[in-house]
Parts: C-alpha cells; sequence; structure tokens
C-alpha cells in the first residue's frame, strides 16, 4: 500500500484517493468557437507522460482537490500541493 | 529452413532425442530499409508482420521489438478470447477475431492450443439478469452464439460455486457463450513470428524506436537504437507505450497507461472447465492445462507504467474469488505480475492513420486485445498495404473522437474487459 499525502490531511492511505486527470488541461472557450477537434482534444486526448508527471487528484475522504507531481514509472511522489486552478 | 510440424516429425525427432529441431524463426538485423516496418514484438505487431506477406503478398517487411516478441502484454495476460460485446460495431471486429482463432492452430502450423470451453458471465439479481437478457439479445442479433443461462445452468458448468442463500453475490443467472475460450499466449505470438518468418519477414529484437524520420510531411521510417531504418508504410502496435511513440510522431492519443495485473494459484487437479465472471466482484478465472487457476480482475487505480500490480487492486480481486468459490480460499498463489494497458475512454482500440501520414495505429486495446490479435494484425496490415480502412476497422478510427461516434462497450457491455 503506498501512502500519497493530502495536502490538508497529510499522508493516508493511496485507496483514500482518486485520479483526476492531467494538471494544466484548461478547457478552451468561448465554446462557440471551439472546433469539434479541439473539443474531443481537450475532453480525451492525454499526454500520459512516462516518468514525471503533473496530475489533479481528489483525495476522497475530504473532498478536496490538489495537484501531484510523480513518477509514473517508479511511483515516486516529489511534491502534492493545494489546487488554485493553473493556466499553462 | 524451419520444418512443417506434424506428429510423425514429432515421432521422428523423438526417436533422435529432439536434437534436430531447426528453430522457430531467425533473430534478423534491421536492413537499412524495409517496403512495411512493424513496431512492436507483440501479437498484434506479429500478426500485422504476417498478414503484410500473406494477404498482401509483400516481399521486404521488417518488425522491431524493444525487448523480447511475446515479452510485453501478450505473454502477460489471462488468454480469454470471446465476442460477447454489445454493439455492432464490435461484435464484428471481436468475432472476426475468434472465427480466425478457431482456424489458426492449422493456418500457422502451430498449436496455439485454443480451447473452447465456454465463458459464463454470472448475474446476481433480477435487475441484472435484465441486464444480460439485453446483452444476449443484442449478440444474437449481431449474429453470434450467446445464451441467457438461469441458476441451476450456471451451477451445472460450475458446481463449486458459492452456492449460499446468505452469499454476497448471489447467482441468479447469466451470460453463456459457448464458443468463448482460452489459448496458450506465448504460442499466439511464437505461431505468428514463426509463420512470418517463413514468409521473409525479419524479426529484430531488442531494437527500440527512439524517433520517426519525417521527411515531406510523411512518416519515412524510424530512428532506433540500431539505427535508421527507412520504410515505405509503417505501422505501430505497442499497446502501454502508444502515447510514448505518439509523443515522439508529434502527436496524442486519448489513451491512459495502466497497471493491469494477474495471478496464478499452486496447481490443482480439474475443477473449472470453463471461464467465469462474476459481474458483482468483476474478478474472472479459469484453470490452465497445468491446473493453475489463472485469475484476473479491473485495472488498477492509479495511472501506471511500473509493470507491476499494486496491492489494494489485488486484494479486491481475490477477495471476489473468495466469495465465488470459498473453497479455492486453501490454495497458495505461486505468482503475480501486471502488464501497462492502454485504455481508450470508450473501451475499444483505436485502428487506422495517425495525424502523421505514412504512420498506421493498432492500439488502445486496454484490457481485452488478445482475444482480438488476429483481426487486429490483420486490418492494420490491410490499412499499411492499401492506405485505407477496411470496413471493420472503419467505426475504430481515430476520427470518432471529434465526431462524437463513441461505440462505448464499458457502459453497453456490463462486463470487464
Ligand atoms: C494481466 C493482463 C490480463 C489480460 N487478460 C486478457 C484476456 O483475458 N483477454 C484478452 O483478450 N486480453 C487480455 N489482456 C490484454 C491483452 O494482453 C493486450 O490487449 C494485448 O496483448 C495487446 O497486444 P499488443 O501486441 O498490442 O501489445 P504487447 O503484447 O504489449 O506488445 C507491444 C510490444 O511493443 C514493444 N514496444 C514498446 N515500445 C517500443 C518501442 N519504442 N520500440 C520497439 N518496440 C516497442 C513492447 O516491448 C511490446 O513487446 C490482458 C492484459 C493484461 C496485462
Ligand atoms: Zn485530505
Amino acid at each position: 500500500m503506498q501512502r500519497f499525502s493530502c495536502p490538508f490531511c497529510g499522508p493516508r492511505d493511496e485507496t483514500e484517493f482518486f485520479y483526476g486527470g492531467e494538471a494544466g488541461n484548461e478547457r478552451p472557450e468561448p465554446a462557440e468557437n471551439i472546433s469539434p477537434v479541439r473539443w474531443a482534444q481537450y475532453l480525451h486526448m492525454e499526454k500520459n507522460e512516462k516518468g514525471r508527471a503533473r496530475e489533479i487528484w481528489v483525495h476522497l475522504t475530504c473532498g478536496e482537490f490538489f495537484v501531484m507531481e510523480r513518477d509514473t514509472v517508479t511511483h515516486e511522489i516529489f511534491k502534492t500541493e493545494a489546487f488554485h486552478g493553473e493556466r499553462t | 529452413m524451419p520444418s512443417t510440424y506434424s506428429a510423425f516429425q514429432l515421432f521422428k525427432e523423438g526417436l533422435k532425442g529432439h536434437t534436430g529441431w531447426a528453430p522457430a524463426w531467425q533473430d534478423a538485423d534491421p536492413k537499412p530499409s524495409y517496403d512495411a516496418l512493424v513496431i512492436g514484438g507483440g501479437g498484434h505487431g506479429l500478426a500485422t508482420a504476417y498478414y503484410l506477406a500473406r494477404n498482401h503478398g509483400l516481399k521486404r517487411v521488417g518488425l522491431v521489438e524493444k525487448g523480447w516478441i511475446g515479452g510485453g502484454n501478450t505473454g502477460r495476460n489471462t488468454t480469454v478470447i470471446r465476442s460477447n460485446y454489445f454493439y455492432p460495431e464490435s461484435v464484428a471486429l471481436y468475432d472476426f477475431a475468434l472465427k480466425l482463432y478457431e482456424g489458426l492452430s492449422r493456418e500457422l502450423n502451430y498449436n496455439i492450443m485454443f480451447s473452447q470451453r465456454g465463458i459464463a458471465v454470472v448475474a446476481h439479481s433480477e435487475l441484472e439478469m435484465e441486464m444480460a437478457a439485453r446483452i444476449t439479445n443484442a449478440m444474437q442479433i449481431n449474429g453470434t452464439d450467446a445464451e441467457l443461462l438461469n441458476r441451476k445452468q450456471v451451477l451445472e458448468r460450475a458446481p463449486l460455486l458459492n452456492q449460499n442463500d446468505d452469499a454476497r453475490f448471489p447467482i441468479f443467472g447469466g451470460i453463456w457463450q459457448g464458443r468463448a475460450g482460452v489459448a496458450r499466449h506465448d504460442a499466439v505470438a511464437w505461431g505468428y513470428a514463426r509463420a512470418a518468418d517463413k514468409l521473409g519477414v525479419d524479426i529484430i529484437q531488442n531494437c527500440e524506436v527512439t524517433g520517426f524520420l519525417v521527411e515531406n510531411g510523411r512518416c519515412s521510417g524510424v530512428e532506433t537504437t540500431r539505427g535508421e531504418i527507412r520504410a515505405g508504410t509503417t505501422g505501430m502496435a505497442v499497446a502501454g507505450n502508444s502515447s510514448v511513440l505518439s509523443a515522439m510522431a508529434g502527436f496524442e492519443l486519448p489513451v491512459r497507461s495502466f497497471a493491469l495485473q494477474a495471478m496464478v494459484t499452486e496447481p490443482v487437479k480439474p475443477c473449472l472447465d470453463t471461464v467465469l465472471l462474476y459481474m458483482g466482484t468483476g474478478t474472472y478465472l479459469s484453470q490452465s492445462d497445468k491446473g493453475e487457476l489463472v485469475i484476473g480482475g479491473g485495472l488498477d487505480r492509479i495511472p501506471s507504467y511500473g509493470q507491476r500490480g499494486n496491492p489494494p487492486l489485488q486484494e479486491e480481486i481475490l477477495s471476489g474469488l473468495l466469495e465465488m468459490f470459498p473453497a479455492f480460499g486453501q490454495l497458495k498463489l505461486l505468482r503475480q505480475w501486471a502488464g501497462i494497458v492502454d485504455v481508450v475512454p470508450d473501451s475499444s482500440p483505436v485502428i487506422g492513420p495517425t495525424p502523421l501520414p505514412g504512420l498506421y495505429i493498432n492500439g488502445g486495446w486496454g484490457t481485452g486485445g488478445f482475444k482480438a490479435i488476429p483481426a487486429g494484425g490483420w486490418l492494420l496490415a490491410h490499412l499499411m498495404a492499401n492506405e485505407e480502412h477496411h470496413e471493420i476497422s472503419r467505426p475504430f478510427d481515430l476520427d470518432r473522437f471529434a465526431r462524437g461516434r463513441l461505440i462505448d462497450e464499458a457502459a453497453g457491455a456490463a462486463i470487464a474487459h
């Protein structure tokens, strides 16, 4: 069992967390100017990084969303921080 | 030149102490160029190389594999072959594969040990029985074999199942597909490799693709750890590494990589002669010819490229197993492992051209692409040779995401893949 650190609650079992998606995937606006291809990209396309990745997670127990940076091969965690919404 | 395998050949070799067998395929060195180049030496890549030579008569076909052939998911899966899907597009694809599997040992002159022992997907309530009836009807309309079982019929097929009145997941009945079964996974890889080699395909191991050659906006080959290889047409079938390759080619895929794990118990006498899946637990199993119970379940919860499974899901799968077969609580686990699978939002594969002209993809099989190997190879070969879709692969094009024409099997079939 791995432990992730919720920025609000501290270290907890991995089963308390849920993966929410890649960080920095901003919803394109305004909707009426967005092509189906761009919309599909926003909804479905992934970087699916092998190695260091920046991801949104939710701690199901407290309900907070946060950003986690980790290695998707070794599962090493570099940092977790509160999620303030971000632009890339 | 490897000989044709036969009972007579086996007998003759037996008399000579099995000293005369030739290697089943040659470990080739890369040539500077090929007419068609396949990336990935799993079942899909090997089948693609075979059908490029067999169906399209291509003489200069190469296949590059970064490790050894069959070392990816093809050699790590639980070998269930079935076509019990919901949508017509899916049944057309998976039933095509199943039909090819039915003739494959003969076609390849290699015993893939395909055992059509049937699969039962067990339902646990009146409501789930309605789902089961819906899927059974859809399968029949789509032209594949399917039968709705009642409780008694399920128990006839698997008497060791948990029959307690207070079972957490009581048995109400299920979906039966009699033509489904299991095969020897390594044999599928090796059989295609041997048959492709016989038709002149170069199988190049320990050769990792590290980049694409692009000329005038078109893919003209690959860079590898063993030098540049040029190609008229290129196809990729690299499963969990699809996004790594697509990033090299400059585009993104609707793919997320996860570990999917499996495990086997110590071998026991024959006690289960079908494949069983519980809708309630998501755990499924079959018994191998050696007597081991081969057990699988859902995806790990964390996106991953680490080729190993995590304990939380292992626990979930095993608690599911004990609910299904309390008697199996006495068995010891022998091995546990995982493969990295390429999961797509609608649980259907991606087969077609990529945004880089001259490069074609077969991927996104997620948790269920072993059963599709003959069809996946056939269709990717068709695309590479003709530069256009086969009618069966058309709905699985990448363009379905922008067109909104998803083939959402996860929701449709209500079964693990
Ligand atoms: C535990 C488990 C259980 C499963 N159970 C079932 C089941 O019961 N039924 C079913 O139908 N399916 C099942 N599957 C899914 C099935 O195994 C896969 O969908 C299928 O094997 C994919 O085949 P493939 O040829 O596309 O991929 P793979 O067999 O993974 O082959 C891809 C190959 O590409 C190579 N490669 C990657 N990157 C590069 C590169 N840069 N250069 C060169 N080569 C590269 C890899 O080394 C690998 O050998 C299961 C999978 C797992 C992990
Ligand atoms: Zn928390």
